[in-house]
């Protein structure tokens, strides 16, 4: 027993028996033709949560396979109540649906082809409203600290990052992964410079090989087909230039503080993949950009997500509340309203990475008891969906 | 800790430091500290350094590697005398 394994929190417990921390009812178009009447529906209906994207039409193979899997994780997380389906036509619709309805939550499904965006509409807008009043009158219950799900990815990162923030929420993975919460880092590109590390950080040989693999594919497959330059430009970006990181591998090599001390993968995730293996730490493959990143993260499951920066991104996700963690002094001057946990006092040493780590903890935990994070009290709700080619 | 450091340095083996305050000025008797094991020692800035960058621990030569969390961060591409600055200009990765 530690102290940290008496912990509890109010959440939501959905009829798969996961638990959420949000309880939004969410109109989810199947494609970007539908988002005009996602919107409508949304408009009509106040507390419901429209999530317009750009993709759904005409995608083909791994590429469609990846979207089915967004969209289904998205409405099945446990951080949503309820889903309202628009799709173009109705089998696609159905399909994502369905996959929704695997959870045991109320989905229904419209299409607009032989009805148009008016009736469409009307009809999506009553289910919607029922929803609603379904949604409103569920009351969060004590839940257990395993029961979270606890996503990680940082931006904007520069050497404070791997100094303050970044240990930081490796050493709450240290703390909660051993009490049996469910853990999520990825990140594959940015992993570069620091692969021979993160490869030994598996639980044993066999995954360690398999995530070196999936390394190796991204590097052939995404960086060497299509580079037109080396990556000087890209990675690091112009942003951590600017904060103070010199090479890829500088800045891997802070990144991977994020798992701290003595956590390790358990098994890797295609992206939006959901965890089959149990509770533990999870490496999903994924892109490095922040918005996709926790996109992909909470498609897969997550119900928080923890954010360090250093520079000061802003990026926050229209399900989950994303935590964001900085040790920059001079972010926290000046972009102080985007900043849920202050660990400068790294940088001071006015304050051990024990004791910052301590402090997201709690932040979690309110955060899952309900505060609204600086992402979400500005309204950050970045949905990006990840594409792997051109479509058909 | 009474003073609150200029320069932290992840371990003992990093050839770099990064600076941890803004504003630092060339000729500052930089206070510094080793995150591993919050061991101290004072280094002198020869150059402004912005919050964040890095500064030589030592004198490098074209060719030396940086070595930061323990690791190999990249090569150095100009000579940099201890105190002075580095980052893109004098080192890059080895990978491309």
């Amino acid at each position: 027993m530690s102290k940290y394994s008496n912990m509890t929190f109010m959440g939501y417990r959905r009829e798969n028996g996961r638990v959420g921390v949000r309880n939004h009812v969410v109109i989810l178009p199947v494609d970007d033709i539908s988002n005009a009447a996602v919107e409508a529906v949304a408009n009509n209906v106040k507390g419901t949560l429209a999530l317009p994207h750009a993709y759904g039409r005409l995608q083909f193979g791994e590429d469609l396979d990846l979207h089915f899997r967004t969209m289904i994780g998205t409405g099945a997380n446990p951080n949503v109540h309820s889903v309202v389906v628009i799709g173009i036509e109705p089998g696609w619709t159905k399909r994502i649906a369905d996959g929704i309805r695997e959870t045991g939550k109320e989905v229904a499904e419209f299409s607009i082809e032989q009805k148009g965006d008016f009736e469409t509409i009307r009809a999506a807008s009553w289910a919607a409203k029922d929803f609603v009043h379904k949604a409103t009158e569920v009351q969060r219950e004590e839940c257990s600290i395993n029961e979270l799900w606890v996503s990680t990815k940082c931006g904007e990162s520069d050497t404070t990052t791997g100094l303050g923030s970044c240990p930081t929420v490796g050493n709450m993975y240290d703390k909660l992964l051993p009490e049996g919460i469910t853990g999520f880092f990825g990140e594959t590109s940015e992993i570069t410079g620091a692969e021979h590390i993160c490869q030994k950080r598996a639980i044993n040989e066999e995954v360690g090989d398999r995530w070196y693999k999936m390394w190796k594919a991204y590097q052939d497959d995404v960086i060497f087909a299509h580079q037109t330059d080396d990556l000087s430009d890209s990675q690091p970006t112009k942003g951590n230039i600017e904060g103070g990181l010199t090479t890829i591998e500088e800045k891997a090599l802070g990144n991977l503080e994020k798992i701290g001390r003595t956590s390790q993968y358990i098994d890797i995730l295609e992206p939006a993949e959901q965890p089959k293996s149990g509770d533990g730490l999870y490496f999903m493959d994924s892109s490095s950009a922040a918005a996709e990143c926790v996109t992909l993260m909470a498609a897969g499951g997550a119900v928080v997500h923890t954010f360090p920066t250093g520079q000061g991104n802003v990026v926050g996700n229209p399900i989950v509340p994303v935590i964001k963690i900085t040790a920059n002094p001079r972010t926290v001057r000046t972009m102080s309203e985007h900043v849920d946990v202050d660990v400068s006092g790294i940088l001071r040493r006015e304050m051990t990475i024990d004791e910052a780590g301590d402090e997201l903890i709690d932040m979690i935990r309110r955060t899952a008891n309900g505060r609204h994070t600086a992402a979400e009290a500005l309204g950050h709700r970045e949905f990006s969906m990840t594409k792997l080619y051109r479509s058909a | 800790m009474s003073n609150i450091p200029h320069l932290l340095v992840h371990e003992h083996d990093d050839n770099v430091g990064v600076v941890v305050v803004e504003g630092l000025t060339a000729g500052t008797e930089m206070f510094c500290c080793v995150t591993h094991d919050n061991s101290t020692f004072t280094l002198k800035a020869q150059e402004d350094v912005p919050i964040g960058h890095k500064i030589a621990l030592q004198d490098f030569s074209t060719g030396d590697t940086a070595i930061k969390y323990g690791e190999d961060i990249g090569k150095i591409i100009a000579d940099i005398p201890k105190g002075h600055h580095v980052h893109t200009h004098n080192c890059k990765t080895k990978r491309w």
